[in-house]
């Protein structure tokens, strides 16, 4: 087990590696440091000190990949491609274009993120696991046909459409909750109540329908045959057998998402004001901040690399049929 | 009539975009499958299941409209200005139009001043205004265009309203009669029945392919595009945006947007995936070592990142450059490329993965080591034999996606990093519009619009892929 765990942590290194060449090639080939620093300084009127200056001030002035004006070693790592990309991986991020320390910044929006999405996850399984099992408990009556049709019209609609209707209806016509913004500690709640509910509703429609055929498929196996045929009544057999083994590639599902937990969520972010990385990626898209996207994306494939590796554990610790070699 | 027509057409510069030239090429390969999957028996089986689900073919009816639409909106060109150059050489404006602002002719050129209600007569915002005697007073202007017609709105607006859509909906109700009596007559003459049975069967349902259902969708059409059609000519359906542009009119050009991102998309994808997802789970070996550290790497970029990168550069060299673009629509147009082909890299990874299981599935099958053991080279194994095998899993996958896609525009317009801004799209329309919400009273109507004609694209999509994963998904077909 630990032997794997370290491989698959080894076969990590090579991706990361593909990450970092992808952004690096992205953000400064494709497009040279001279294009950035006349894209921040405003496109007209740009003076070559102005850009130089501003190449200097964030360590833009270097060359690519290999300076040929310094000695021994420092030809390599006295580049952008050290100095910006290769020391991620010792989760040094630098400072942001506008002189920020990134890293703490991720530090310090870590939590909001996660106050929101630790409950999006937790709720949104119970709802979708009761909504999935109620139509698998009614499957092939009026009640099932009309409830997947709903889910069908439910997962139709826009998630910007649930977000604005959200606060329209519950932040301005009944004023039960603010509109947006955050606050610490427990004065959090009030704001997370309104995002969690709308993230609820906009993931029942996709969610319940794919449990419901988990729990479908479940129900045409052998052992639900056996378990009828001893004279459990339909009740306990979804309650006792079906569920039980549906929640293996449920929980199996959910468990590459939990990483991720901590990047927050876009667009749920930016609409309700609460200062996650989620808003933070977006404020850097908008301000076209590219060392702080550069940061994240690094940070997201680190996270999802986790995700997969817990995954394959997780499967084992559920299934002990699969073996890791 | 007809030689004006000829005339207007003779005088313009046909324009073809790049997205154009692909939507075409698409068409082409949609009624180059349909040729070639009449033909087989095996194609022909799991098609006739698609047919005969009404669900399916009342969202086929759907999505049929709104692609003609979006044809229609692709079908670009270039007016002559009137003033020539110095030896008689024309010079043709820099706008570019479609066939389908012809067609809507009063909707795009109906411009008022700013904000006004749906089916308002007075401007949303308070002005002065010079009385004819002589003074000035704060209050609603009336409209240059919405509800003009009318002596006094107050007491005719509502009569107006209703007479006019009555007369639509006859007209449409008409229309509706004569193409469907023209549709059963030539379905009588093709079964050599008389009118009056294939009427009945039809009408009642008696068909193997719902074509009750199918009338009935289109005959709602038909009535509500007759009824906008006679309402749109004098007032603002869905109201006018902020610089007064007509909202229903940005509703019907964003159609092509979210079709063109819906499956150009896939189309681009489609290839890569195909040829890495076969190569990989046929293979074997250091190809599949290679593909697959490909596509772990590409997919463990989240992908609302890597088309903010992507996006964020391409906006930065579509800048510095900004000599390669003749016209406005062709900057729109290659971001909105840009965005199907990042959109496609971010999403051939999952297909990539399906094909590389089922390949290494029908790896081991006898047929493929029959053909192995004839000698047929790996290329031919691939190509004639492995490939027709998985067509199933590509067709339930880019027809699953097309939704997904177009909810994903709207999102990314929302972040800044979307199509381009001066580009219709339902994502634009939502967007400019999230900024007017504190208003009193509030500017609803833009998002009203996105929503309802994203909803019923949506809607549709996913009920007609419901349907295509029916009829192909082996899983489903023991059931």
């Amino acid at each position: 087990m630990l032997a794997y765990i370290a491989r698959r942590l080894l076969y990590a290194v090579p991706i990361l590696i593909g990450v970092n060449l992808i952004t690096f090639m992205l953000f400064f080939i494709v497009n040279t440091p001279d294009d950035m620093a006349r894209m921040h300084l405003g496109m007209k009127h740009v003076t070559p000190q102005a850009i130089e200056k501003w190449k200097a001030e964030r360590g833009y002035d270097k060359p690519l990949l290999y300076n040929e004006e310094a000695q021994g070693l420092s030809t390599f790592t006295d580049t952008i491609f050290f100095q910006k990309s290769v020391r991620l991986f010792a989760f040094d991020f630098g400072l942001s274009d506008d002189g920020r320390d990134i890293g703490h910044d991720i530090y310090q929006r870590m939590w909001p993120s996660l106050a929101i999405a630790v409950p999006i996850l937790v709720f949104g399984l119970l709802t979708n696991i009761t909504v999935a099992m109620l139509l698998a408990f009614f499957r092939a009556t009026y009640i099932d046909v009309t409830g997947v049709i709903m889910l069908v019209a439910l997962m139709s609609i826009s998630s910007l459409f649930y977000i604005i209707g959200g606060q329209y209806v519950i932040g301005k016509l009944l004023h039960l909750v603010p509109i947006s913004g955050y606050d610490s500690g427990m004065n959090a709640l009030k704001f997370i109540v309104l995002p969690v509910l709308v993230a609820l509703l906009y993931g029942i429609g996709s969610g319940g329908r794919w449990y419901r055929t988990i729990f479908l498929e479940e129900i045409g196996k052998d052992y639900v045959r056996t378990a009828r045929a001893k004279g459990l009544s339909e009740r306990l057999v979804l309650f006792r057998h079906v569920l039980k083994n549906a929640m293996i590639p449920i929980l199996t599902g959910v468990v590459v998402l939990l990483p991720l937990l901590f990047m927050g969520s876009l667009i749920l972010e930016s609409f309700f004001g609460i200062p996650g990385l989620g808003s933070y990626v977006i404020d850097a898209i908008q301000a076209q901040d590219f060392a702080i996207v550069r940061s994240m994306v690094f940070v997201g494939s680190v996270l999802y690399i986790i995700g997969l590796i817990l995954t394959d554990i997780s499967y084992t610790l559920v299934d002990p049929r699969i073996r890791l070699s | 009539m007809l030689m004006e027509g000829m005339a207007y057409f003779s005088s313009v510069k046909p324009v073809l975009l790049k997205t154009d030239a692909l939507i075409f090429m698409l068409l082409a390969v949609i009624i180059a499958f349909g040729a070639y999957a009449r033909g087989k028996a095996y194609l022909r089986a799991p098609w006739r299941k698609v047919f005969s689900s009404r669900t399916g073919m009342v969202a086929a009816v759907v999505i049929v409209f709104y692609g003609t639409v979006a044809l229609l909106d692709s079908i670009h060109m270039r007016e002559p200005l009137e003033n020539k150059g110095h030896d008689g050489e024309t010079f043709y404006s820099v706008e570019v139009i479609s066939l389908l602002d012809l067609m809507l002719g009063p909707l795009k050129t109906q411009v008022e001043k700013t904000y006004s209600a749906p089916f308002a007569t007075h401007l949303y915002a308070k002005e002065t205004v010079e009385l004819p005697d002589g003074s000035s007073a704060r209050l609603y202007p009336r409209l240059e265009y919405g509800g003009a017609h009318l002596e006094d709105p107050q007491r005719d607006k509502g009569r107006d309203i209703l007479l006019r859509s009555l007369s639509g909906a006859g007209a449409g109700l008409l229309a509706w009669v004569a193409l469907g009596a023209l549709f059963i007559w030539g379905m009588a003459r093709r079964a050599r029945a008389s009118f009056s049975v294939t009427l009945k069967q039809i009408l009642g349902g008696r068909t193997a392919i719902p074509w009750h259902m199918m009338l009935y969708t289109a005959g709602v059409f038909l009535v509500l595009i007759a009824v906008i059609a006679s309402l749109a000519g004098h007032y603002h359906i869905f109201g006018t945006d902020k610089v007064g542009n007509d909202v229903l009119y940005q509703a019907i050009k964003s159609i092509r947007t979210a079709l063109v991102i819906g499956t150009l998309t896939t189309l681009v994808m489609l290839p890569f995936a195909l040829l890495f997802g076969i190569m990989a789970g046929y293979l074997r070996g250091w190809v599949d070592d290679v593909i697959q550290y490909l596509y772990t790497t590409l997919n463990s970029i989240p992908g609302i990142l890597l088309i903010a990168s992507a996006i964020l550069m391409l906006q930065v060299y579509i800048d510095t450059h900004p000599d390669l673009f003749e016209t406005d629509a062709a900057r729109a147009d290659m971001r909105l490329l840009f965005l199907c082909i990042i959109l496609g890299v971010t999403s051939w990874t999952g297909l990539c993965r399906l094909l590389r299981g089922e390949t290494m599935k029908m790896r081991a099958a006898e047929f493929v080591q029959a053909a192995s053991a004839f000698g047929v080279r790996h290329s031919r194994i691939m190509s004639r034999h492995l490939l027709p095998n998985v067509m199933h899993i590509v067709l339930i996958t880019v027809v699953l996606d097309f939704s997904g896609l177009v909810l994903a525009e709207a999102i990314l317009s929302y972040v800044g990093v979307g199509v381009d801004p001066s580009m219709h799209s339902w994502g634009n329309m939502i967007n400019g519009a999230r900024l007017e919400m504190a208003r009193d009273p509030m500017v609803w109507w833009s998002l009203l619009a996105a929503f309802v004609f994203m909803f019923i694209l949506v809607l549709a999509a996913n009920l007609f892929s419901d349907a295509v994963r029916d009829a192909f998904d082996p899983r489903t077909l023991s059931r």
